[in-house]
């Protein structure tokens, strides 16, 4: 057959399915535009493969590949309904992943736990230790935030209720950028991370051993026990996705660093979005309870161990009777 | 399909140009364009204006606003320093503003639309191109990968490619057609297909040109060989 008839034969149909996938691509589409979408769609993808076998001309191939390539999008696509998927993540996915992927986990918190006690238990040693790590305005301003004079601890102390919510936006905007931080750099070898777990992990320590030591223990610990148990398991968290792209960087197994980078970054882009949700209650926790004073110290403390024990049971136990449920 | 007649459309031999084939399950072949260097940096660069400008704005609001303003400018910043581009990948088929404007869009490297997770791996990790400063890692990955991929694109598996245009038919020369006195191999008939509907861009001159260098094989006097060879290439179109 020639082109031109070729052409006039076809014209109609593809300015048909040129429509549906324009209404489709611009979110105006009707129901009518995807019924039979997905005859259409092989029809046009026979047609470009009859078009180049019979060597029709350049813009005639042009115009086939450009709308196969459009019904291409529209039909295959990486998705399914959002929140169900959201549900399966919380529930199964994320503590899946962060126990398979145990060993840079406990990298990960070896870094930051320990590093936090080393440097708690060498401030109680040697109190000045705390100046070479923040300046002396820093710890005064740490010491007037805990102060147990103060009506209302914490970095709220300086404000009041109204400016709740802003302060949850900056803890939100604060706490995932250092996650991020942490995560991405991961990409450097896993020095990035392995950096970042390190400098939070001394400089938190130092702040706690500091206020313990001057006896601001009443004030501190209930204050931060709540949100910490998500906030110091999330940067654990990034921390371990970040050292996971380090991993596979220096011994990708069999494949190519790029491929192990691919396959990584799959697993660890899980394990940032689990950071995110934690960090989205810590912030929560932090703007509208540990900050409060009026819950009694004892309370605030049991509560906090509580979350801590949650969140060690939620990521131990949660999703493993993944293939008895289905 | 019997390729060896059309090597500028197989997908395995060596090209000059950087066309992207991507097989489909239909069993045909879909040319994707990835975006170089330059064009990436002005998307760039288009929504570093944007955000600077946006930001500008939140500031703005921080200065008349009082605390609530601040607490705007804060998150504003937040959102447009780590969400700007996610959002409008995954809500604008794969393209921030500035790659709107200059035809780029972003996509899985199996030719579907970007999700949340590609989306957010490779713009978390934004962060490590852009060391040591002005984005040095990411412009040296671009460079030695074929697809122009940076770090980010290459963990998340994703590319930045030309949005594919369809530019307007031109109408071939209306001239009578006529059969060509040899026979023709297919990618001899695509290549006077492409000259005739060419025939509106072509000067005069270099239509002379192109036309004497094949003219005498297939034996057609110099002087008519442009018109002869739109005869023949309406003669390869057929009539309806």
């Amino acid at each position: 057959m020639k082109q031109a008839r070729f052409e006039k034969l076809h014209q109609a149909t593809w300015d048909a399915f040129a429509g549906k996938v324009q209404a489709l691509h611009s979110g105006t589409a009707q129901p009518e535009h995807s019924t039979h979408f997905n005859q259409d769609y092989r029809r046009i993808c026979q047609h470009l493969a009859l078009a180049k076998q019979r060597g029709y001309s350049a813009p005639l191939l042009e115009e086939l590949q450009q709308l196969a390539l459009q019904g291409h999008q529209q039909f295959y696509r990486h998705k399914s309904p959002i929140l169900a998927q959201l549900l399966i993540f919380i529930v199964i996915d994320f503590p899946s992943t962060v126990r398979q992927q145990w060993r840079c986990m406990a990298l990960s918190a070896g870094l930051f736990f320990g590093s936090f006690a080393l440097m708690a238990t060498l401030i109680g040693l040697f109190p000045e230790l705390i100046y070479s790590l923040l300046s002396p305005s820093q710890v005064a301003n740490m010491e007037n935030m805990y102060d147990p004079a103060q009506r209302q601890v914490g970095p709220l102390s300086l404000r009041n209720h109204q400016d709740d919510w802003v302060m949850f936006g900056f803890y939100i905007m604060n706490n995932i950028g250092i996650a991020f931080q942490t995560f991405a750099s991961g990409l450097l070898f896993g020095l990035g991370s392995a950096f970042f777990l390190l400098f939070n992990g001394l400089n938190i320590g130092a702040v706690a051993g500091h206020l313990t030591r001057i006896g601001y223990s009443e004030t501190f610990w209930p204050f931060v026990i709540g949100h910490g148990a998500f906030e110091l398991t999330a940067i654990v968290i990034a921390g371990a996705a970040g050292l996971k792209l380090g991993a596979v960087l220096i011994a990708p197994g069999s494949m190519t660093r790029a491929a192990a980078l691919r396959t990584a970054a799959s697993v660890s882009i899980r394990l940032v979005g689990g950071a995110i949700i934690f960090l989205l209650l810590a912030a929560f926790i932090e703007a509208y309870w540990s900050s409060s004073n009026s819950i009694a110290v004892p309370l605030k403390i049991a509560v906090g161990g509580g979350l801590w024990l949650l969140i060690m049971l939620y990521l131990f136990a949660s999703g493993r009777a993944r293939y008895a449920a289905q | 399909m019997n390729n060896q007649s059309y090597p500028e459309y197989s997908g395995t031999h060596n090209r000059l140009d950087t066309l992207l084939y991507l097989e489909t399950p239909e069993g045909i072949e879909l040319p994707l364009r990835p975006a170089g260097l330059p064009v990436r940096v002005l998307a760039f660069v288009i929504d570093l204006l944007l955000r600077a400008a946006l930001l500008a704005l939140a500031g703005a609001a921080w200065l008349y606003l009082g605390k609530f303003g601040s607490g705007l400018a804060s998150i504003s910043a937040f959102i447009l320093l780590w969400w700007y581009m996610v959002l409008f990948e995954v809500f604008n088929q794969g393209r921030t503003p500035g790659k709107q404007v200059l035809g780029l869009q972003v996509i899985h490297s199996d030719g579907t639309p970007v999700g949340w997770a590609g989306s957010l791996t490779r713009n978390l990790l934004r962060v490590v191109d852009l060391l040591p400063f002005a984005y040095c890692i990411g412009i040296l990955s671009i460079l030695s990968n074929a697809n122009f991929q940076r770090l980010g694109d290459l963990a998340a598996g994703t590319l930045v490619v030309y949005q594919s245009r369809v530019s307007a038919r031109q109408p071939m020369p209306e001239v009578d057609a006529c059969a060509s006195p040899l026979a023709l191999t297919l990618a001899e008939q695509q290549a006077l297909l492409s000259f005739a509907e060419r025939h509106q861009q072509l000067s005069a001159q270099r239509s002379e040109e192109l036309a004497a260098i094949i003219a005498p094989a297939l034996q057609l006097p110099k002087a008519q060989a442009v018109t002869r060879l739109h005869s023949i290439a309406r003669g390869i179109v057929g009539s309806v």
